[in-house]
């Protein structure tokens, strides 16, 4: 594969991914490829990434993608080697794999066994134990590359089948295990002081975690070869965190996402105002369409205007908060609190199948992890038997919350209309749209979804207006347009 | 290669960059060194206070250049980005030459460059010294702005009906920064060099508060990264950037704190914390009033 085949199959591989990578940006990546020198791997990446990269989101998903197409070694590499040096190697990468390739499994089934994963452990702890981040990054780097191989091979029929699994080399190695001594080498070096060990715990977790990252891109790097990178690109390269989807977000995405509700309320305010300024266009305002005129001798040219008063509704949220859609109710629930001083007024009530206000937990400026503390906390009032229903919900809240809904407020319910085939109550729910002014249904289901199993999507559609709402895209296209 | 380049290598616009003040990371100093290579405008996001505006001020100590700065606001227009005519001047002119010219000779007087205010982006087109053109808080425009913007990255002109259209003499250094407030359009991303500024590592901070701030002692430098380090780890609505990573130095300094114990950390920590419920949660995570 020549260079510059393998630079057009990146980029292809880089808008499957979702980035915008246009001719112009090709060739802008192109010239800044001719003003760098090939031999400097860290080189070659930061003038793809300031070409190719237009958005902060996207870097994750290019870094990925960059040790896939330009690895920093190739087969076993060389062990003494993990500088700029090795980067010679990556133009040569397409060739030689599946050589090396088999060599290196073959060396490796050798190398496997009790006594090779005890010492391999024990380099681990020693590694990470000492000196500073980068130096245990480059070490962690390093033992993972060699972990992959040793352990993390699954030997398929022929050559070119052989997979890598970065999931069976960790299992082997445990690294959580690891944690305990790793904490003990941390202390033996430092001199002790309060709070000390719980600095090891964390620096501890932060170098495992680097040595877990590291293991994993071995294990696409080694699949890569085999395989080819765009057999790779296609299965493991995951979604950037804007769309990825809410159900199936993992425990280190959730985090990651709530980080991005302050983000995102602060640039949707800012258009807002933006927008709202743009068509204000109010009374005439005398005295400075007076003063104006002065500049052009008296003669009133532009007219100056009074800003028009904005409009502010009443938000009255109702979410389901029954296991599969907790997280998507609480992100919803979090980003409508960051929004809050663009609404009048905000109720929230959370429900499984019994309506439980939860209005007080969104206090203004309070902490988005405390609120979620807080949230999941009270889900369990929420509750009577613990099975979902829609219509139970519904009826209860008609009874005891139909004050909350008047002329000026907005309904927004959340939730999969999954109600276990009970009664659905479409009545209730048909009372309580038509006395608000507008009501909206956000489904975080895929649209394909809808109607199967005990989804009552359409039936609910009907009497409210249903949109899907999967991602953080979609759901701050929603909230632009609901303001 | 251009004529006289802004910096020769990646490792030059490091060293060059660190000689002015600024310490770079790799990705910094490589992304610099294509700008200029490739004369193209340089779009750098990032959280505030981590050195945007400020790389934009380095790149011309470092080449000897000019800063022609042009502040982005809301309601910002073409008469405060671009240019302006003169219209006192010309209304004094047509007052001055009497009645007999005819029309055609006015108008060709009057809209001659004597009565041309120029404004940032202009001046900084029409400048023969080596300029470095800093167009800061891009994302604080409104999106018309954006469009006039267009014609200055990508072609280095401007367009005025009268004059017709003017060339960069020679092309400055365009830096635009952005707080991510707002997405850009993908016509002016597509123009651009994009660079990410982010937090830097412990030590690179390190380095930083102890080159800005030259009187504070190690040891209190390094406890002081490491607790603004323990911070961003939280999660906060504003988590600490750089600049007040220094400002926090200096006010160490200023109140010689030899050591950053627990209870140093809580009377100062309101010049690193600008929310109550960041500093709420800083003291309850960092067990600081036990």
């Amino acid at each position: 594969m020549s260079l510059l085949d393998r630079h057009l199959s990146f980029l292809e591989a880089l808008r499957g991914a979702g980035l915008p990578v246009s001719l112009a940006e090709d060739l802008d990546a192109v010239a800044a490829l001719t003003a760098v020198t090939w031999g400097d791997r860290a080189l070659v990446r930061e003038a793809y990434a300031a070409t190719l990269v237009k958005r902060r989101s996207q870097r994750a998903t290019f870094d990925t993608l960059f040790d896939l197409w330009f690895p920093p070694l190739v087969g076993e590499g060389h062990r003494a080697g993990s500088g700029p040096g090795d980067a010679e190697a990556t133009g040569a990468a397409g060739e030689d794999a599946g050589g090396e390739d088999a060599a290196g499994s073959g060396q490796g089934h050798v190398r496997d066994g009790a006594a090779a994963l005890e010492a391999l452990r024990d380099r681990v702890v020693e590694a990470l134990g000492a000196g500073s981040d980068e130096q245990a990054a480059a070490l962690a780097t390093g033992l993972a590359r060699e972990a992959v191989g040793t352990f993390g091979s699954l030997p398929g029929a022929g050559r070119g089948m052989t997979g890598w699994s970065a999931y069976a080399a960790l299992q082997r190695v445990a690294p959580e295990r690891l944690v305990e001594r790793l904490v003990a080498a941390l202390l033996s070096d430092a001199e002790p002081e309060p709070g000390g060990e719980e600095r090891a715990r964390r620096t501890a977790a932060r170098r495992l975690g680097t040595f877990t990252a590291a293991a994993e891109a071995e294990a696409r790097r080694r699949t890569a070869e085999a395989k080819g990178a765009a057999h790779v690109a296609r299965t493991t390269v995951r979604p950037t965190i804007d769309q990825l989807d809410f159900l199936s977000a993992r425990r280190a995405d959730l985090e990651e996402l709530r980080r991005e509700v302050h983000p995102l309320a602060r640039r949707l305010a800012t258009r807002l105002t933006q927008e709202h300024h743009a068509q204000r266009r109010g009374p005439l305002d005398f005295r400075r369409t007076v003063r104006a005129s002065l500049a052009t001798g008296g003669v009133p040219l532009e007219t100056r205007h009074r800003p028009r008063r904005p409009h502010r509704t009443d938000l009255v949220v109702l979410c389901d908060v029954s296991g599969s859609v907790a997280n998507f109710a609480q992100f919803t629930l979090l980003l409508v609190l960051a929004l809050r001083d663009q609404f009048q007024n905000l109720r929230a009530f959370t429900f499984i199948d019994h309506v439980h206000e939860v209005t007080h937990h969104l206090r203004p400026q309070a902490d988005p992890a405390e609120v979620m503390a807080d949230l999941a906390a009270s889900a369990s009032y929420a509750a009577l038997w613990g099975r979902t229903s829609y219509g139970r919900a519904f009826t209860r809240f008609a009874e005891e919350h139909a004050d909350a809904l008047g002329p000026r407020s907005s309904l927004l319910i959340l939730g999969d209309a999954r109600s276990n085939h009970g009664d659905l109550a479409l009545g209730a729910l048909r009372e309580m749209a038509g006395s608000a002014r507008h009501a909206w249904w956000l489904n975080p289901e895929h649209r394909r979804h809808w109607d199967t199993g005990d989804s009552a999507a359409s039936a609910y559609g009907e009497v409210v207006d249903m949109v899907e709402c999967r991602n953080l895209t979609q759901l701050s296209d929603f909230v632009h347009d609901l303001l | 290669m251009p004529a006289t380049p802004w910096f020769s290598s990646p490792a030059d616009a490091i060293e060059r960059l660190g000689k002015a003040g600024y310490l770079a990371d790799a990705a910094t100093g490589t992304t610099a060194y294509l700008a200029g290579a490739l004369e193209k405008p340089l779009l750098i996001e990032g959280p505030a206070g981590v050195g945007k505006t400020e790389l934009a001020k380095a790149v011309a100590r470092a080449a000897g250049a000019d800063l022609v700065r042009l502040q982005c606001y809301e309601g910002l227009d073409e008469a405060r980005a671009l240019y302006e005519w003169n219209y006192k001047k010309q209304l004094l002119a047509i007052q001055a030459s009497g009645h007999e010219q005819g029309w055609d000779r006015t108008q060709e007087e009057i809209f001659t460059e004597e009565f041309l205010l120029t404004r940032p982006l202009l001046s900084a087109i029409r400048r023969e010294e080596p300029t470095v053109l800093l167009i800061d808080e891009v994302d604080k425009t409104d999106v018309e702005v954006e469009g006039l913007l267009l014609e200055v990255l990508s072609d280095f002109q401007v367009t005025i009906p009268e004059l017709g259209t003017i060339s960069a003499v020679r092309r400055p250094f365009v830096v635009l920064t952005s707080n991510a407030t707002r997405e850009l359009s993908e016509a002016v991303k597509r123009r651009c060099l994009f660079l990410h500024l982010d937090y830097p590592d412990a030590e690179r901070e390190r380095e930083i508060v102890t080159s800005q701030v030259p009187g504070l002692d190690d040891a209190v430098a390094a406890q002081l990264v490491a607790v603004v380090a323990r911070l961003r780890d939280l999660e906060l609505r504003k988590a600490p950037s750089i600049a007040e990573s220094i400002d926090w130095a200096r006010t160490l300094l200023a109140l010689e704190i030899d050591d950053l114990d627990d209870a140093a950390v809580d009377a100062t920590l309101g010049v690193v914390l600008k929310h109550v419920s960041d500093t709420q949660r800083a003291v309850r995570e960092l067990k600081l009033r036990r």
